[in-house]
């Protein structure tokens, strides 16, 4: 018996995609498409996290024709610009983050893309109240992080509902412990928001791509029709 | 119109006179017989080439604005995704190519495998080939660097460190490899210099070879059958058909379908589940912080597994070599005088089978941390792998087999009247396919088109 | 089958549809290739318009500023200096511009928007050497018809303080005015025209 169960227990990382003692991942179910709500998610950004992560591969001109910004809008975004020119950097210096974090906050445009809008979904809704943590919240998905909650004002305190599991304290689940500014379903959809802004801007060839994919299949679907029947055609010959 | 026709005609008189154009052509197209069974497998050679051509002209595009420079590397290539005008495209027709390169190459050696292509006359076309799957992987190897993120850097430094274990010289060579003590901007531009210039010239040379040296023999067939041996009063091949038109309309449409399955992958999914690209490379190469999980690209990860199924450094590496080189061996392990699995034995056909099986499995196991469990499975198969070909001697030798036929046969048999489990099992799922009310309005939508069709003056030649 | 039962016409057709469409696939495919090559985002945003602030230019004075890699000339010119222009028109190649490169708003004889403001782009139209400024009247080198402009050291061109060519040299069309506006009275926004 205990055999079976340590298998099982090894076999585990075979099939589970989260880590062992992390929630299931969850999808936000995002559109890049939506512009509205990358617009939203943009500023959304902005206000709570540029302040910290840059997005040094996304340029400012970039985002103000994907997302239909006006010349004004993108300036009352950035009040700082002058004119739209170079991408979006942060004024925070890394030595400065290592100092007040512990770590050098990573450069987003780069790192959304290697992690992912359902892991980003999640953890970025999966803060709790931890009093050991130097800001006091810690996170189900990323144990022990450096940042700090950054929409505690919106999504209100949650707290870790602990389970001891073979001696070992397991958490299973988070539940509201103070309501925030917004509701939890108005909460779920600014962080929709906010990663699907990440989505974009991770990689925002993506646009382009994925419209312009069902045309060039289109037409390999007309070509590899019309060379099929030329191949029909000349293989009536070969008897 | 007819003088122009004049014109084109002296044209060619007068290249002919100064270069064999029109006896190129004849030799290795218009009057090269091929043989008329080819089936599913024989599409992946020329989409081989279509690939390699693929990688060539998308590299020299991506060449133009990557930066071989630690430094630079990885903003250089998301310079290429986002600022460059259709850059992203270009670049993931390099990357879905560099895999779909080994997609093709695996199901082109399997074909060999299945139906002999390997056996006498053809050795020498195997080992050019297998000499040419080598130069590949290490062009993969070596590409895989550049985009210099996470796992490009730790990827390297873990083959690369593999060197280490032979005795007595192994770390001055991985040194000697890297020219520096860790993988650094010294290996970078080095591997940039292999990648782009060196490998791909041996590549296409290779090639050529493969090709001059397949035309010398002719091409094997499903049934394993040497169609020169039966020739008409001309000295045509009974069994050949000329390669053009009728090979190259076949394996035009069959370039179409390949591109469009590709296209697919480019356009929707570029990095196919984290296996063409995997996702810690969009994290730029750090030195100090290693990946949880390091895994090669999916096209290494058999002979990954092998490696970590040896328990010891020095074995580990001799194993996943030898299971490359072993391959080279295979016209003098086969020792079977029948050539297309059609024919052969139950042994060899479950012997194929499970070398298959290990060789997926192993794939698998590649890509997974390694588990105990995993690490069971992959020392099983590792065995299987190995016994695969060591056995094969043996088992070869107590195979029996079935009557050759003279020639090959012709017309193939239609999908309905063939048996056996996959072929019920494939005719079920069509079935079931065309019993969907969806399948039945697409085909009502269908008739109707045919029946415009028909009218048309020009539409009805595609009926 | 017999040669004849071959259907001719639409074994033509089917081939002729599949080159088309196979020309045009390999036609589509070339359009990356070719927009790949033109300036890039990175390029054109280093390209971008500059601000020039003037207020410190003195009359006479000439400063150089840098857009996409091209020497951009401001010289602020005398009144001495403007008068020079009508004087000159009779040995000039194009005293009307008809031939040379402007925006519309300085279409004109002083070739600018504000007359004493010049801005050009310092650039020989010849060989693409850049010229030298030569404010000096009559000096030993250029002679003592020479009332002041530009003067290209490589093969000899001469321009009037507008920038308009002289006869008989060897470039042939005046410097070339880039896109401008004034942002403010002082405050020039070069790559750009607005009105």
């Amino acid at each position: 018996m205990k055999r079976i169960i340590v298998t099982c227990l090894l076999l585990w990382p075979l099939l589970a995609t989260a880590e062992l003692g992390g929630p299931s991942l969850e999808s936000p179910g995002n559109d890049v498409y939506d512009t509205e709500s990358l617009r939203r998610g943009a500023k959304l950004y902005v206000d709570r996290c540029l302040g910290c992560h840059s997005l040094k591969h996304m340029r400012y001109r970039r985002l103000q024709k994907d997302l239909g910004f006006s010349e004004a809008e993108i300036k009352q975004l950035f009040p700082t610009l002058e004119r739209v020119v170079g991408s979006m950097t942060t004024a925070m210096d890394s030595k400065d983050a290592e100092r007040w974090f512990g770590v050098a906050a990573p450069d987003l445009s780069e790192r959304a893309r290697a992690l992912g809008t359902d892991w980003l979904y999640t953890y970025l809704r999966t803060f709790y109240v931890d009093d050991e943590r130097p800001f006091g919240v810690n996170n189900w998905v990323f144990k022990d992080v450096a940042m700090p909650h950054v929409f505690w004002d919106l999504q209100g305190e949650q707290r870790a509902v602990i389970k001891k599991i073979d001696e070992m304290p397991v958490i299973v689940r988070l539940e509201q412990a103070k309501p925030g500014k917004l509701s939890a379903k108005e909460f779920d959809l600014a962080v929709t928001d906010l990663v699907n802004f990440l989505d974009y801007v991770a990689e925002p060839a993506q646009l382009e791509r994925r419209s312009l994919g069902k045309w060039v299949l289109l037409f390999l679907l007309i070509f590899g029709f019309v060379s099929y029947k030329l191949k029909k055609e000349y293989w009536k010959d070969i008897h | 119109m007819s003088n122009c026709k004049q014109y084109g005609t002296k044209l060619l008189a007068w290249i002919d006179e100064r270069f064999p154009l029109t006896k190129v052509w004849n030799e290795h197209m218009a009057k090269y017989y091929a043989p008329k069974n080819f089936n599913f497998w024989y599409f992946f050679g020329s989409l081989a080439l279509l690939v390699l051509i693929n990688q060539i002209v998308t590299g020299i595009w991506l060449t133009m604005n990557y930066k071989p420079d630690a430094q630079l590397a990885f903003d250089s290539v998301e310079t290429i995704m986002r600022d460059m005008e259709w850059g992203w495209l270009i670049r993931y027709m390099h990357s879905t190519g560099a895999s779909m390169f080994f997609i093709v190459i695996y199901l082109h050696m399997f074909r060999g495998m299945m139906y002999g292509s390997f056996k006498k006359p053809r050795e020498l076309v195997w080992l050019l080939g297998m000499s040419l799957y080598l130069a590949l992987m290490a062009e993969a190897f070596m590409g895989y660097l550049l985009p210099w993120g996470q796992m490009s850097y730790w990827g390297a430094n873990v083959i690369i460190s593999l060197f280490s274990a032979i005795p007595v010289i192994g770390e001055d060579l991985a040194t000697w490899v890297r020219g520096d003590f860790l993988v650094s901007d010294i290996t970078l531009n080095r591997f940039f210099s292999f990648h782009v210039i060196a490998v791909p010239l041996i590549i296409v040379g290779l090639v050529f070879l493969h090709i001059v040296a397949l035309h010398k023999v002719g091409s094997n067939n499903p049934d394993g059958i040497e169609i020169k041996e039966k020739k008409d009063k001309n000295g045509i091949p009974l069994d050949g058909v000329p390669f053009h038109p009728y090979y190259t309309v076949k394996d035009l449409f069959g370039a179409v379908v390949f591109i469009a399955i590709c296209s697919w992958i480019i356009f929707y999914s570029p990095e196919f589940g984290g296996y063409f690209l995997e996702h810690p490379n969009f994290i730029p190469a750090d030195p100090l912080k290693t990946p949880e999980h390091i895994a090669p690209v999916w096209y290494f990860t058999p002979f990954y597994s092998i490696l970590r199924a040896i328990p010891s450094k020095f074995g580990g590496m001799v194993a996943m070599f030898a299971s490359i080189l072993i391959l080279f061996l295979l016209p003098w392990l086969d020792r079977c005088q029948v050539k297309s699995i059609r024919y052969r034995g139950t042994i060899y056909k479950v012997a194929l089978g499970s070398f298959v099986v290990s060789f997926i499995v192993l794939g698998y196991l590649g890509t997974i941390p390694p588990t105990p469990t995993a690490a069971f499975f992959g020392t099983f198969f590792t065995i299987v792998y190995f016994g695969f070909f060591l056995l094969m001697p043996i088992y070869t030798r107590l195979e029996v087999t079935k009557p050759v036929p003279d020639r090959v046969v012709w017309p193939p048999k239609p999908i309905s009247a063939r048996e056996g489990w996959l072929w019920d099992q494939g005719r079920k799922a069509i079935a079931a396919i065309k019993s969907t009310p969806v399948y039945q309005q697409a085909d009502g939508y269908w008739q109707k088109i045919q029946e415009f069709m028909k009218n048309n003056k020009y539409l009805r030649h595609f009926l | 089958m017999n040669e004849n039962d071959i259907d001719l016409e639409k074994r033509r057709f089917l081939t002729q549809t599949t080159v088309a469409l196979g020309t045009a696939g390999v036609v589509f495919a070339a359009v990356p290739f070719i927009n790949y090559l033109k300036p890039g985002a990175g390029t054109l945003e280093a390209g971008a318009p500059i601000d020039v602030d003037i207020t410190k230019l003195e009359p006479g004075q000439m400063i150089r500023v840098e857009w996409r890699g091209q020497p951009i000339w401001i010289l602020k010119r005398t009144d001495e200096m403007l008068e020079t222009l009508t004087e000159l028109e009779p040995v000039l190649a194009d005293p009307d511009s008809d031939e040379s490169v402007q925006p519309e708003s300085c279409k004109n004889q002083y070739r600018s928007i504000k007359p004493e403001i010049f801005v050009a782009v310092g650039i020989c139209t010849h060989l693409g050497c850049s010229p030298t400024y030569r404010p000096e009247v009559a000096p030993p080198d250029l002679g003592k018809d020479w009332l002041g402009g530009f003067f290209c050291p490589c093969h000899g061109s001469r321009f009037d303080l507008a920038g308009r060519v002289y006869k008989k040299v060897p470039a042939p069309t005046n410097l070339v005015v880039p896109p401008y506006w004034y942002e403010t009275d002082t405050r020039i926004i070069v790559g750009e025209e607005r009105t």
